[in-house]
């Protein structure tokens, strides 16, 4: 994920920082505020006071500690992991240690990897390391320097373990609470001191657990759907069939018969009914009658996008206006380089829809230009901006309580806050700031699009004697996903290419040329977990096997000597690790293949090796190696949830996962059309984290699990059948 | 209509239309949020709850269709069912959006099979979907709250 709003200050007359400055400016009612920063800018309107212990620490009277946490739990367990560096730092009491999520604010909580308050790009704890290593350390000094005056003794002879603050030489001792109300008054330290990370007791032990995990298996967590309120209406909205089509007439007198239907209101985006119940609030939306205008609506099924894009891969459709090829890499001349016959090879990738378990859903109340929302918003600022655009508002005053999700994979985090926004539509129109809670279907949540796009690539590589590349073409064509954001465009979409940008197999290969191009499309598009790597990391890994197996060599052996003209050390790291504990190189288990793929992603490195089958008919995955390099590894055990959860969500998709569209219709409705992993399907992941020397910056681990069992299992059926699979899903229903 | 149910040992009447899903009087009429919605067609489990100790899909039984029977939420688990301190003690849940469904399958496995294989566990729990991907500790916590030790493999070392 790129960086949305670039952290560069408003003043260094950057060009973009000024398009931004000016832009966002705008989105704030035009208040241009030259000189102040964009998250001040962001923040406007915002209270932005904090406690004594500054924006991420607070002490209870009972010296419990909490962190507020400025990303969204909704799933990966990184609220363990951030509340671990502060509780690190602070030596606090581990079982003493809470978190909430922060408000919304972009000037206290801002993402500092993408300048908005937003969670994504498995950039949680990677962002957060030093600010919360920090904030820990801060409050650690204040309660040593509120002992040291209390007992009159040297600041640097006391001693904090576990919640007590200790002086050995005089026997005082004294926990958090007892010094809670002097430490409260001493100024923050500017700069302060940090651990050695060699004398770390909590980080990358197996204490660092889950916080949530009673509350999720009792029923008892808050979601969003869960919300309860006396005066609450549930509204449901009928959406036009097809992307881009609007609202023509529509008939609500059997909608207002139905029992329990309050109210009926067109809105930009359909036709909400407005309920004191979700039963009656489906019964009435169902009960519409709306005929739609689609003048302007995508009327393209998927196969003729895909086709298209094939033809202009190979050049054998002209461009139209707008669209041009991009260089991503280049180097060297490809054209004329000797090598004998090329293994050109074409992929193809099909829409995703995210579906996590809770679909998309908001509460929100407004009264006037104001609103509180109640939901999961894993996008503070994008909500508040496209909100406050809406009430004519600044963004910081409309108030957000972020709640946990469940699940995202990149669906809640949206540059039109698409679901957002349609709660806040009806809401302004049921005004008197009553409470309304918006649901979505299973059907709405999966025909509304923000799908991972629709992506092909075309791939021609010469080899030199040795059977490594010589050459090497690379034409990619989907939907830019960037080309949404509030002031993208311009330059790649490195969403787009990332992963074959940056590939070690390019850095060792003398020429290469590879492009992208990205045609408009009336079919919403996001960020899918793990982004441009859910099919770059397919496309390299598994057209390395196949120059391999032109080569006559072993797969590990061939990316080795890849990763070496690369100097991709951690490359090689991964996957002597994965090979060693996977026992590559002796027999598989009877009946089971094993392939292997390498790649990375957000700052990690994931290797694994797949043992794989066909049963069935379908490709049966069993015994997962994977190795890691997260860089220091905060909490082993939810690395392996992540390691074992973003491998099934990959696998899922390379399996079974298509959003196919037939006239702009969405073909997929429910689970029972879009296919998922499901328990007997679900692979035995093992996890394996490349040790790294103390202090190294973590990296992330939400993602990067997620785009290489695709690529294994490929090569698992490559090395089992000696053919390539070249589109996904591999199971049609 | 009023209708009067069995949920979690206590008898409570309720006003709802006789079509309406169970799941719905148990989370807006009851406030029994624990029970999820997820798809409302029984694909995907989020709903699960048990009728006479049999697992059903809230979200496609009528209120109206379940007479006398006694119902069990996940919040009548109690907290301290062997399957939750497993699931605890496993860290299983991620979003955890999916997980009460998870857990009322899997106790009307143990109810029927109180040593299920990993077959049965498959077939018990194939009707329940985790999009997280939490399905290989689901397994590990069914055996470990039925006495098994889960399957030898190493999740993590660092």
């Amino acid at each position: 994920m790129n960086a949305l709003f670039p952290r560069r200050a408003a003043n260094t007359g950057e060009g973009l920082s000024r398009r931004q400055l000016i832009i966002t400016a705008t989105a704030v009612g035009g208040a241009l505020m030259v000189g102040c920063s964009p998250t001040d800018l962001l923040a406007a309107g915002a209270e932005s006071e904090t406690g004594p212990f500054g924006a991420f620490v607070k002490i209870a009277p009972d010296g419990a500690v909490t962190l507020v946490c400025k990303h969204i739990e909704f799933g990966q367990g990184s609220h363990a992991g951030l509340a671990a560096i502060v509780a690190e730092e602070l030596d606090a009491d581990w079982s003493k240690v809470g978190w909430e999520h922060a408000p919304a604010n972009a000037k206290l909580y801002a993402n500092g990897a993408l300048g908005a308050q937003l969670t994504g790009g498995s950039t949680a704890i990677n962002n957060s390391w030093e600010q919360l290593r920090k904030a820990g350390a801060a409050a650690r000094a204040m309660l040593v320097q509120a002992a040291a005056n209390r007992w009159g003794v040297a600041a640097a002879e006391i001693s904090v373990k576990d919640s007590v603050v200790s002086h050995a030489a005089s026997g005082q001792s004294a926990d958090f609470a007892a010094l809670l109300a002097d430490a409260a008054k001493v100024t923050p330290p500017a700069e302060p001191v940090l651990k050695d990370p060699a004398l770390f007791t909590l980080i990358g032990t197996d204490r660092v657990r889950r916080k949530d995990s009673l509350a999720k298996s009792t029923g008892q967590t808050r979601f969003t759907m869960d919300v309860q309120a006396d005066n609450l209406l549930v509204a449901m909205v009928a959406h036009p069939p097809r992307f881009g089509a609007k609202v023509a007439s529509f008939d609500a007198a059997a909608a207002r018969a139905v029992a329990g239907v309050v109210e009926v209101y067109e809105i930009p985006t359909g036709v909400a009914v407005v309920a004191d119940n979700t039963w009656a609030a489906k019964q009435g939306r169902d009960a519409l009658s709306v005929t739609w205008d689609e003048s302007k609506a995508e009327t393209r099924s998927s196969a003729d996008i895909a086709a298209r894009f094939r033809d202009l891969a190979d050049g054998s459709a002209a461009l139209e206006k707008g669209e041009e090829w991009q260089g991503f890499e280049t180097k060297g001349d490809v054209s004329g380089q000797p090598g004998g016959q090329a293994l050109e090879v074409a992929y193809d990738f099909p829409y995703l829809a995210h579906a996590a378990m809770e679909p998309m859903n908001c509460v929100a109340q407004v009264e006037g230009n104001k609103a509180r929302l109640t939901f999961a918003s894993q996008a503070p600022t994008l909500d508040q901006l496209n909100v406050a655009k809406i009430l004519a508002n600044l963004p910081g005053a409309i108030e957000i309580e972020t709640l946990p999700a469940g699940g995202s994979f990149g669906r809640r985090a949206n540059f039109q806050s698409d679901f957002v926004v349609e709660c806040v539509q009806i809401a302004r129109k049921v005004g008197g700031n009553r409470p309304v809670k918006l649901i979505w279907t299973r059907e709405d949540d999966m025909a509304a699009g923000y799908y991972r796009p629709l992506v092909h690539h075309r791939v021609r590589v010469t080899t030199d004697a040795d059977g490594y590349p010589s050459a090497w073409t690379h034409r990619i064509v989907t939907q830019s996903i960037m080309k949404g954001a509030p002031f993208g465009g311009g330059g790649v979409d490195e969403t787009a290419v990332e992963g074959a940008k940056g590939s070690p197999y390019l850095a060792a290969t003398p020429h290469v040329d590879a492009q992208l191009l990205t045609p408009d499309i009336g079919v919403p598009v996001l960020w899918w977990r793990s982004v441009g790597a859910t099919h770059t990391a397919y496309v390299m890994e598994h057209t390395i096997d196949q120059l391999a197996r032109r080569a006559g060599q072993d797969p590990v052996a061939y990316r080795r000597a890849l990763y070496e003209k690369a100097g991709a050390k951690r490359h090689l790291a991964v996957l002597d690790l994965a090979v060693k504990k996977s026992g590559w190189g002796t027999p598989a288990p009877e009946g089971w293949t094993r392939g292997v793929a390498v790649h990375e992603s957000f700052g990690s490195v994931v290797a694994q090796v797949a043992e794989v089958k066909m049963e069935n008919g379908e490709p049966k995955v069993g015994r997962v190696v994977t190795a890691i390099d997260c860089g220091t590894a905060i909490s082993p055990d939810q690395i392996a949830a992540q390691m074992e959860g973003g491998t099934c969500y990959g696998l899922s998709a390379t399996l079974y996962g298509q959003v196919t569209l037939t006239e702009g219709r969405v073909d997929q409705t429910n689970f029972d059309t879009y296919r998922v992993l499901r328990h007997g399907e679900a692979p035995q992941v093992e996890t394996h984290i490349v040790p790294q020397p103390a202090g190294t910056h973590p990296t992330g681990v939400g993602e990067p699990g997620t785009p290489v069992i695709g690529p294994a299992v490929a090569n698992a059926l490559l090395a089992l059948t000696g053919e390539a699979i070249t589109a996904q899903p591999f199971v049609r229903v | 209509m009023a209708i009067t149910l069995d949920v979690n040992g206590k008898q409570l009447t309720v006003e709802a239309t006789d079509d309406t899903p169970l799941l719905w009087v148990l989370r807006d009429e009851l406030g029994l949020t624990g029970t999820k919605y997820g798809c409302g067609v029984a694909q995907c489990g989020a709903c699960t709850v048990l009728a006479d100790g049999a697992p059903i899909r809230s979200c496609l039984t009528p209120v109206s269709a379940l007479g006398a029977a006694k119902i069990t939420t996940i919040e009548g688990l109690g907290g301290e069912h062997p399957l939750q301190e497993a699931w605890v003690a496993l860290d299983v849940p991620q979003c955890g959006y999916c997980q009460s469904g998870q857990i009322m399958s899997a106790a009307a496995l143990l109810a029927q099979s109180p040593k299920p294989t990993d077959a049965e566990i498959d077939g018990a729990m194939a009707g329940n979907i985790c999009r997280c991907g939490a399905y290989q500790r689901i397994h590990a916590a069914i055996k470990a709250a039925s006495g098994q030790t889960p399957a030898a493999a190493p999740q993590t070392d660092a």
